[in-house]
């Protein structure tokens, strides 16, 4: 390899979106016919990093280099001219066309002005021989299976003679005969000079499958080593490096005695036999990668998705929670992690937004009394700090922080008792997620229950009085001292 | 092909054949002859049943079938081995009848038969031949037989529904590839009034009037489509550039369109056109087929072939499926969507110069409620508002459904407001349908 330059360079990538530089100067380089394992953790610029290479976002800055020469990446055809082929997380199959539609959609054979059916299918079934896959060509993909679209995504890549290919995260959503015949296509890939890049949060799958490690953290490369040279232990050092920089309120309550029980809760591969309890007066935090099932158990609690099994107990009393409405009549409210499409009416008033699931109580013989709910709210105001000019104020010109305020002002009214929050302080600002953090200090010293869904670690550990850790639909651990916990402890159980 | 995937596909072709044998199990009544055809049988039966040579009359009401069904029975009678040896005609009321009997009878000449329509078999007249003129010597009424025919599935019918929803189709071919891709499009009514109304005001105003050449209709016609397509990349480039959805764009393009067409009409009809300029509306000059259908026929195998076999086709269906997908795989989204805008546009203008042929003058009232039908029968058809699906031949069935059922409903006389309650039910009822076949 020494002194021919790379198959692939990415040299000092940038890339912002609104309120977050994702990519801050990025480095990367590919040989030919090498298997790259791009590691980092959610957030870390991963995926961002892949859709400038797919030309599917444009870069800030930074330049792109294919056998040493400077390439533009401008567009998804710029980058297939330059041999890449990107798979992307959420497969890119057009539901409706069939296999062999999709392997050539934008590179349709024509003779005539018409597309050459024959040879297109001919092409397909080869392409498909060499993949070994067993894929009937006029089924529309839709009805394809996950591991099926892949190697239909592959397909697709071969079909214009790809020199390097791209895979986010591919064996998500592959069971493990599947995963292991996509190690034999990628060994073959590799065996015909096809250099990949491969995403994965799996560590096993890296140091089998893999030649060489980069690791991406806060939009940075910051390790570059041969998978053979590298250990577990070192990896996950490299993926979570950064000190505590943030700092944490400090709590004097103890958690009192259990208050929610739930038990083998289950839907599909989702969550598995998930069970746990929370104590009163206890914040106990849910971790793990993303995609790892928190979200979807805690929906089961809520009633927003229908489960399969489970049972829920309150104070000891069995609850039947079929709907969203009937978990909010026991007392539980869900603050969710989109609060922009799932959380808040954008457009309405930050008071329409208060009073909307406190209607029934607001209201007298159909009618609002609005006096009322422009008391009750500017109680919660006071009492949450909410800075709004007025109540008139439209819910989607606040920040981030003042937004789960109101959310949050909006349960408290119904008298919840538990509390969920997914993923509190995303997008929000490091002031405003202090103050969030003491709301949530002074709910659990005023006895409520929180169940906190959270990614970043030392958010985690700073906060919980409990960490139960998810991976792939499953509890994998469970930490009862966060205090003297580690990130690298609760990276191992996340990754598994 | 297995059968329910058989059933998915066509479907509609299924109902439509299904509303088809209904309509004309409905419509099963009697069917007298008339004109050419009535003449042949009757000429048939008289030779058969007449020693030769015979003396025969012939007695018709004065209407244009009845004239026809005369003179042609005078010629098949009167030519060579035909057998009858005089002929004479009388046409009009029965007392025209009674005269000519009359004067025959006084000419001391005798009759062997009276040839007569359904109606004038029946006058009293005839009834007592023997008593009132026995000199005639007891002639034979001889009147067509009739028959037992479907009034749906008479061929003057079922040109009628082709005829009738020409338009309508040819417009729901560009409807249905802006579907397809995922859009809407609500102006194609009002730019098929537009076409019509710039088309009528050409002729009228720069290229002659009622004398205009037809290379000045041809050209005058064509201005009206171009105008409509260029209506239609205006609508195009809003919806790519600036993002906007297609259902605003297009709504405001139909209120646009209307209002100019308006504005150039001045508010009326423009009527001075010659009379040639109906051959593509009325004229059926191949098998006696309406060039209007002909035309449809022809832009459907031509919608057909682009959507199965090109690579346009193709990525109209990616757009409508999955945009980002089809933008990643190198598709030139954009254009692609571009190109919808501008063929539904053009083929609405289209439709308005037919329009303006069949009623033979451009009007801004043309067109009304027509996105609406349009929308409909694409939908009727199976193509899914979501984008990404659908078929032409669909779109064409689609069309077709509703002016059979309206046909069969004019028929089997149901007036017009419950027409349009049991319209409206068909639409849901077939979309339901495809709905309940699609969650599968």
């Amino acid at each position: 390899m020494i002194g021919a330059p790379p198959l692939l360079e990415m040299r000092g990538i940038v890339k912002s979106f609104p309120g977050v530089k994702a990519l801050r100067g990025v480095d990367l380089a590919l040989h030919a016919g090498e298997v790259l394992a791009l590691l980092g953790e959610n957030g870390a610029g991963k995926s961002t990093l892949m859709r400038i290479l797919g030309g599917a976002q444009r870069a800030d800055a930074g330049t792109l280099l294919i056998d040493g020469c400077e390439t533009p990446f401008n567009t998804p055809q710029d980058s297939q001219a330059a041999g890449v082929a990107v798979i992307y997380q959420e497969f890119n199959l057009v539901p409706g066309l069939t296999a062999v539609e999709n392997i050539f959609l934008g590179r349709e054979t024509t003779r005539a002005g018409l597309i050459d059916k024959r040879s297109e299918r001919e092409r397909a079934r080869k392409l498909f021989e060499r993949l070994g896959a067993d894929i009937d060509l006029d089924t529309p993909c839709r009805r394809l299976s996950t591991a099926q679209q892949q190697l239909v995504e592959i397909a697709k890549a071969l079909a214009f003679d790809a020199r390097i290919l791209v895979m986010d995260e591919p064996s998500a959503a592959l069971t493990a005969h599947e995963v292991g015949r996509l190690f034999e296509i990628i060994r073959d890939l590799r065996s015909q000079k096809i250099s990949i890049i491969y995403i994965s949060h799996r560590l096993d799958e890296v140091f089998e499958i893999t030649d060489r490690v980069t690791v991406l953290r806060d939009g940075l490369n910051v390790g570059d080593r041969p998978t053979a040279s590298i250990t577990r232990a070192e990896m996950i050092q490299l993926m979570v490096g950064r000190k505590l920089t943030r700092e944490f309120p400090q709590r004097t309550t103890i958690p009192g005695p259990t208050r929610l029980e739930v038990s083998g809760l289950r839907h599909g591969r989702a969550v598995c036999d998930v069970s746990f309890s929370v104590g009163r007066g206890e914040i106990l935090a849910l971790t793990g990668l993303v995609g790892a099932g928190r979200t979807e158990t805690m929906r089961l609690l809520f009633g927003a998705d229908p489960r399969e099994a489970g049972e829920i107990r309150l104070d000891g009393r069995l609850l039947s929670i079929g709907s969203p409405s009937d978990a909010i009549a026991a007392g539980i409210g869900f603050l969710t992690e989109d609060r922009k499409t799932q959380g808040l009416v954008l457009a309405h008033s930050v008071l329409e937004n208060f009073a909307l699931p406190n209607l029934q109580r607001l209201s007298h013989q159909g009618f609002v009394r609005e006096r009322s709910a422009r008391d009750e709210f500017s109680r919660y105001v006071k009492q949450l700090q909410i800075a709004i000019p007025s109540e008139e104020q439209r819910a989607g010109n606040l920040s981030g922080g003042n937004q789960q305020k109101v959310v949050l002002a909006k349960w408290l009214a119904r008298h919840c008792e538990l509390l969920i929050f997914d993923e509190p302080t995303r997008g929000i600002d490091v002031g405003a997620k202090f103050e969030i953090y003491l709301l949530m200090n002074e709910l659990v010293a005023a006895g409520k229950s929180i169940i906190m869904i959270s990614s970043e670690l030392p958010e985690v550990l700073g906060m919980a009085d409990r960490i139960l850790v998810m991976h792939e639909g499953r509890i994998t651990g469970e930490i009862a001292d966060p205090r003297s916990a580690t990130q690298e402890q609760i990276m191992r159980l996340a990754i598994a | 092909m297995k059968p329910a995937r058989l059933f998915a596909d066509y479907g509609m072709v299924f109902v439509l054949a299904l509303l088809c044998a209904l309509f004309s199990a409905l419509t099963f009544s009697d069917q007298s002859p008339t004109g050419e055809a009535a003449a042949t049988q009757v000429a048939k039966l008289l030779r058969q049943e007449l020693s030769s040579p015979a003396r025969v009359l012939i007695a018709t009401r004065d209407q244009p079938d009845d004239v026809a069904y005369a003179s042609a029975l005078q010629r098949l009678l009167s030519g060579s081995g035909s057998g009858a040896q005089s002929v004479s005609v009388v046409r009009g009321e029965p007392k025209d009848a009674r005269e000519a009997l009359q004067q025959l009878a006084a000419k001391g000449e005798r009759l062997d038969a009276i040839a007569c329509t359904q109606a004038t078999g029946a006058w009293l007249v005839f009834s007592n031949l023997q008593t009132d003129f026995p000199s005639l010597g007891g002639p034979r009424i001889v009147t067509p037989r009739s028959y037992r025919w479907p009034n749906f599935l008479k061929s003057e019918n079922l040109l009628n529904i082709t005829n009738q929803i020409a338009v309508i189709a040819i417009v729901a071919i560009g409807v249905s590839m802006v579907i397809i891709t995922g859009g809407i499009d609500l102006s194609v009514g009002s730019l098929l009034a537009l076409s019509s109304v710039l088309t009528a005001r050409l002729i009228r105003d720069y290229a002659g009037g009622v004398s205009a050449s037809p290379t000045a209709m041809i050209l005058s016609s064509l201005a009206g489509i171009v105008l409509c397509g260029a209506i239609g990349a205006f609508s195009g480039v809003m919806i790519t550039r600036f993002g906007i959805p297609p259902f605003i764009v297009t709504l405001a393009m139909m209120l646009v369109g209307s209002g100019l067409a308006y504005i150039l009409a001045k508010g009326q009809s423009i009527y001075q056109i010659p009379e040639s300029f109906v051959w593509l509306g009325r004229g059926a000059d191949f098998l006696s087929i309406p060039n209007a259908v002909l035309l449809m026929a022809f832009l459907y195998g031509l919608a057909h072939l682009l959507m199965s076999r090109m690579k346009l086709g193709r990525h109209l269906y990616a757009v409508g499926g999955n945009s980002e997908a089809a933008r990643l795989s190198g598709v030139p989204v954009r254009r692609v969507l571009l190109f919808a805008y501008v063929a539904s546009a053009s083929l609405a203008g289209l439709g308005g110069v037919i329009m303006a042929s069949q009623l033979k003058s451009g009007s801004p009232t043309y067109g009304g409620m027509y996105e609406l039908y349009v929308i409909a029968a694409v939908v009727v058809g199976g193509t899914s508002l979501a984008g990404g699906e659908g078929r032409m031949f669909g779109t064409l069935a689609g069309a077709f459904t509703i002016a059979v059922i309206q046909n069969g409903m004019n028929l089997t006389n149901v007036e017009s407001y419950t027409q349009k309650v049991v319209l409206g039910l068909v639409i849901l009822g077939a979309v339901l349908v495809d709905k309940t076949r699609t969650n599968r």
